[in-house]
């Protein structure tokens, strides 16, 4: 079974993760025009390669960010969320 | 009897003999004999009989894989499928027979088939019995011809454990290279665990039994098995296989009572290799077995299986079997060596054989093998010189020693790749993956001092990966003296019966047609002409297979790519794998007490819940109309404990939960509660709940049953996201919860609490903490089913006193648990939506009547930006009411068909006959020119169609007097 780092709890077993999702940049409601809107809500970029990705560590619900190459399935880095998402 | 005398090193015990039948006969061995070899030593030749031609078949490799010497074992009570009579000791008292045949071994019915062999040519089952119709009887059919063991169906259940191993170095077997390997790394500071699949007193691998008729090779490799097992550092597990290898070095150790999985840091595979048949017609009968097969036999049971032997052979293994051989007392009538000449590695032994008086012929080509009337090996036909002189021996035996495959299946598993090199005859890894070492045979090293070394600079190499001594690369493999693998042992006969694979009974023109139909690659022939796929999984059928091909094709091996090596490497028993259910079905702390009030449960999420609770005498339906009518017009209590269950803490906890749902918080007084709508970004309607207000800096709310744990989940996200530092308690599993409902409700409270139950001191969606039958309890008033209604929220532990003493307090009120029939319709009624049943995965928060919910001038919630984009569109459903004629005799169900002008107005999403009304209600998701007031109809089965009227919910007391009820009037009490 794969192993992924919790950077608060080390490495687990990756049943013990959950993923959720790319992190991505969300634009201002305030000022993004409806197509821009439309494009964050509904499109996901499925290109492979290295995304940032949220994962939860289950049992203790720690949140973070996993830097993981979707090509290859390889975690190349782990670490705790430090700010809005890099654009 | 073709029992030796002592020979130094067997295993078997000579004291304790073993009775057994095999076959309906008696025989005996001793205590340490496998199966197959105390039929060996009894002179039982036929083991089995051939998936598919019913072929008779005896010992092959005497490894762990033939599919040939599986038994069925009845002991005592038991009946065990598939026992791998090759490797399994036998044990007092069984009874052994063998599988897949009709009327016995030896006279198998079913052997006709092995005449009918020419019209039932590769792929004959696909293009002879496709046919729809007539598929089913052809599967019965087959299933019954062909097949394995037998599977005791009144079996009782067998539990094996499953345990956790971590290493630092992980070394897969234990011949000479593993041993060396654990022995460098536990030296360099390493645990280790060495892992190999014979029992403890067979370890060694090769170096034990392939002797050459002399003891150094063993003496040398028991003093490593000593020194292995006086190593602290080094922890042994015998009888053990190593069966998958998992992403990041987790493996799977199948044990003979447990499944281990390992996490190494490091890996070593010293796996060894399979001793390869040759091809030639009739190489199946029982007699021809693998050289190694009946070195193993010798040396670990002192058993001959045969008398008059010839060694067929490209290597100087060969040679070596032949050197055993005559050390044993066989009588060799030949060594009949495919090569044009002796090798230089070979010559030593070949001049020994000769001056023992026995022959070596070289250039030999196999052209038969040929048998008695009874099965068995006769004699053999081959060719031999450059004349080609044709010589005709008569044998019972014919050992072959012409090469051997790498068990490089867990190396592929973990990512290695392997190249094809022709001065080995065999594929080695080429590149592997960090922290992955592969040593011995498995790496092209043969010579037992070149393992040795091979193995400890694996093992020194595998330890300074993970930190013990200083990092360097591995030194590079010592070149092969000869090659121990011939290039194409494969002798086509005009009359066929060649075997490649003898789980499938694949032969060589069964390859040669695959191809030309067009099933030309590894994978595809694989596929097409079954083989490899039966239990042995290719071990001894694969690479010959890839050699036939690859002439085919005019093609090198290394072009073509072998077919992928899945997990498992052999066969694991069902037990060994089955576990644990691991999606357990949750119980609310009342479940006992549903069980005692008659509760017909069924599943919500992964709860189970009372449906309704059976009175004795009644129907399911009287049962839950009952039900309702006690929550209108008296009382009833409903455990609501699978609801989610959560606090949020902190100075931002308010912020928090007016970006998650719709509505607003900030200005929730404390101790009041506010319906809770929840949307994802696209505007979609996902949870609902209420929440209440414990302080200013403290929220408990709740969330559907099913969602609970995702969305907690979720929460969490949000807050590290937004950086809004709120502590989150999911505290569904610590609360139970349960709805006190009805006229009577604040009645039978008032007899457990002290709490100030009048209406100015506790309103409608207040949110009180006091204590009820003296257990501290957290109380809403909300109107969850349309009636005056307490929400009781407490620690699960004391959850039963509570409900009892409710129940008991409410028995002069004739107060009823309800189940969720119940509440779906006392909610239905109300005209309240269930998310995911009235809502789907695309129904956003306009569509349903739920302005009053969405605030649409906060700042920002989830939704609320694509909310605004909808609010400038045309409406494309609706969530509406409708209900039938009173005395409507056929009912609409979920899903059918709202039809309005002849098309699809929409559909029904829930529907049920009120008690309280008297008729049939629903809702329907429908197109928004449907209007209150108008009739559509609706399609019903069998494509009927009934009328229904739309109107606005609720059904039953639109005004919400009912839950707000001040003093309600006094029901049901006794005069």
């Amino acid at each position: 079974m794969k192993l992924m780092t919790c950077p608060i709890n080390g490495p687990r077993a990756i049943s013990e993760f959950a993923c959720g999702g790319e992190v991505r940049p969300v634009p201002d409601p305030n000022t993004a025009d409806d197509a821009a809107w439309a494009d964050y809500v509904f499109n996901r970029s499925s290109l492979p390669g290295v995304k940032q990705e949220w994962w939860c560590h289950t049992p203790s619900g720690v949140w973070f960010v996993a830097e993981r190459d979707t090509a290859t399935d390889t975690i190349h880095r782990t670490y705790l969320f430090q700010g809005p998402a890099r654009p | 009897m073709s029992r030796l005398p002592h020979i130094a090193g067997e295993v078997i015990d000579r004291s304790r003999t073993v009775e057994f039948r095999f076959e309906g006969r008696h025989y005996q061995g001793y205590h340490g004999d496998t199966i197959s070899s105390a039929l060996a030593a009894n002179g039982v030749r036929i083991l089995g009989r051939s998936f598919k031609y019913h072929r008779p078949r005896g010992l092959l490799s005497y490894a762990n894989h033939d599919v040939n010497a599986l038994v069925q074992v009845r002991a005592g009570e038991r009946s065990v499928p598939n026992v791998r009579a090759d490797v399994v000791q036998v044990e007092p008292g069984w009874d052994i027979s063998a599988v897949n045949t009709r009327g016995g071994v030896s006279s198998d019915r079913l052997a006709v088939l092995n005449h009918l062999s020419a019209f039932l040519p590769v792929g004959f089952y696909y293009k002879a019995f496709y046919g729809k119709r007539l598929a089913p009887r052809w599967e019965r059919m087959f299933r019954n011809l062909s097949g394995l063991g037998c599977v005791d169906l009144s079996a009782g259940r067998h539990r094996t454990p499953k345990r956790y191993e971590f290493c630092d170095v992980l070394v897969i077997g234990a011949g000479p290279s593993g041993l060396a390997a654990a022995l460098a790394a536990a030296r360099a500071g390493a645990s280790v665990l060495l892992a190999d699949e014979n029992p403890a007193a067979l370890l060694g691998g090769s170096a034990l039994y392939a002797r050459g008729g002399e003891d150094r090779s063993a003496r040398c490799t028991q003093l490593l098995i000593e020194r292995v097992r006086a190593e602290a550092r080094i922890r042994l597990m015998t009888g053990t296989y190593a069966a998958g290898y998992y992403a990041d070095h987790w493996i799977a150790l199948v044990a003979p009572e447990a499944m281990v999985k390992v996490r190494a840091r490091s890996l070593v595979i010293a796996q060894g290799a399979c001793e390869q048949p040759a091809v030639f017609r009739g190489n199946d009968l029982p007699g021809v077995m693998l050289a190694t097969a009946a070195q193993r036999l010798l040396y670990r049971h002192a058993v001959l299986a045969t008398r008059r032997v010839a060694v067929l052979t490209a290597n100087s293994e060969g040679y070596a079997a032949a050197l055993d051989a005559l050390a044993h007392g066989v009588e060799l009538a030949a060594v009949l060596d495919l090569r044009p000449a002796v090798s230089a590695r070979s010559r030593r032994s070949a001049e020994a054989l000769e001056r023992r008086g026995v022959t070596v012929h070289v250039a030999v080509q196999p052209i038969e093998a040929a048998a008695e009337s009874n099965g068995k090996l006769s004699h053999f036909e081959f060719s031999h010189g450059t004349a080609g002189a044709r010589q005709r021996l008569e044998l019972d035996g014919l050992w072959m020693s012409v090469g051997f495959a790498p068990a490089n299946a867990l190396l592929h598993q973990a990512g290695a790749h392997m190249a094809y090199q022709d001065s080995l005859g065999q594929f080695v890894p080429s590149e592997l993956p960090e922290r992955v070492y592969a040593c011995g045979k498995v790496n092209g090293v043969y010579d037992l001092a070149a393992r040795i070394a091979d193995g400890e600079d694996a093992g020194f190499c595998a330890a300074a990966a993970v930190g013990f001594g200083g990092a360097r690369a591995r030194l590079p493999a010592v070149a092969a003296e000869e090659c121990p693998t011939h290039a194409y042992p494969i002798f086509a006969h005009r009359k066929g019966k060649e075997f490649v694979d003898f789980d499938e009974d694949v032969s060589i023109r069964d390859i040669e047609n695959a191809c030309r139909e067009g099933f030309d690659s590894s994978e595809l022939l694989k596929r097409f002409s079954t083989l490899g796929m039966g239990p042995s999984q290719g071990k001894h059928s694969h690479m010959n297979a890839l050699r036939i091909l690859a002439r085919v094709r005019g093609e090198a091996i290394e072009r073509l790519g072998t077919t992928t090596s899945r997990p498992m490497f052999h066969p694991v028993p069902l037990s060994h794998l089955a576990g644990r259910g691991f999606t357990p079905e949750r119980r609310t702390p009342l479940d006992a007490e549903h069980v005692a009030l008659g509760a017909v449960f069924m599943p919500a999420g992964n709860w189970r819940r009372p449906e309704y609770y059976q009175l004795p005498g009644r129907s399911r339906e009287q049962c839950i109309v009952e039900e309702v009518a006690a929550v209108r017009t008296r009382v009833g209590l409903i455990d609501v404990g699978t609801l989610g269950k959560i606090e949020v803490h902190g100075p931002d906890a308010a912020e928090f939960l007016e970006r998650i749902y719709t509505s607003r918080f900030a200005n929730l007084k404390i101790g009041m509660t506010r319906y809770a709508l929840m949307l994802d970004e696209a505007g979609v309607i996902i949870d609902d709940g209420v929440v209440g207000r414990l302080d200013p800096e403290s929220f408990y709310f709740t969330t559907t049953t099913g969602n609970s744990a995702t969305l907690f989940r979720e929460f969490g996200r949000l807050a590290t996201w937004w950086r809004l530092p709120v502590g989150l308690v999911n505290l569904t599993g610590h609360y139970a919860a349960f709805n006190l409902a009805g006229p009577a409700a604040r009645a039978v409270l008032r007899l457990h609490t002290t709490l100030d139950l009048s209406d100015a001191a506790f309103p409608y969606l207040a949110l009180r903490e006091a204590r009820i039958a003296d257990v501290p309890c957290r109380i809403m008033r909300v109107g969850f089913v349309g009636e005056l209604g307490y929400e009781i929220h407490l620690e699960a532990s004391r959850a039963r006193e509570v409900w009892r003493a409710l129940l008991d307090a409410g028995a002069r009120f004739q107060i009823r648990p309800f189940g969720v029939e119940a509440q779906r319709m006392l909610r239905l009624e109300k005209g309240h939506l269930i998310v995911g049943q009235d809502t789907d995965g695309l129904t956003n928060a306009l569509e349903i009547d739920a302005a009053w919910a969405l605030k649409m001038d906060k700042p920002f919630f989830i939704g609320q930006r694509s909310l605004r984009i909808l609010e400038g569109k045309p409406r494309r459903q609706r969530l509406i009411g409708f209900r039938l004629q009173p005395q409507a005799a056929q009912l609409p169900k979920e899903c059918h068909l709202v039809l309005d002008e002849g098309g699809i107005g929409g559909r029904v999403t829930s529907v049920g006959v009120s008690p309280t009304l008297g008729r049939c209600i629903g809702l329907a998701l429908v197109a928004p020119n449907i209007a209150t007031g108008q009739r559509v109809r609706i399609r019903i089965d069998r494509g009927e169609e009934i009328h229904a009227e739309i109107v606005r919910p609720p059904f039953y007391d639109p005004g919400g007097e009912r839950q707000r009820l001040a003093e309600p009037e006094r029901v049901g009490e006794p005069a």
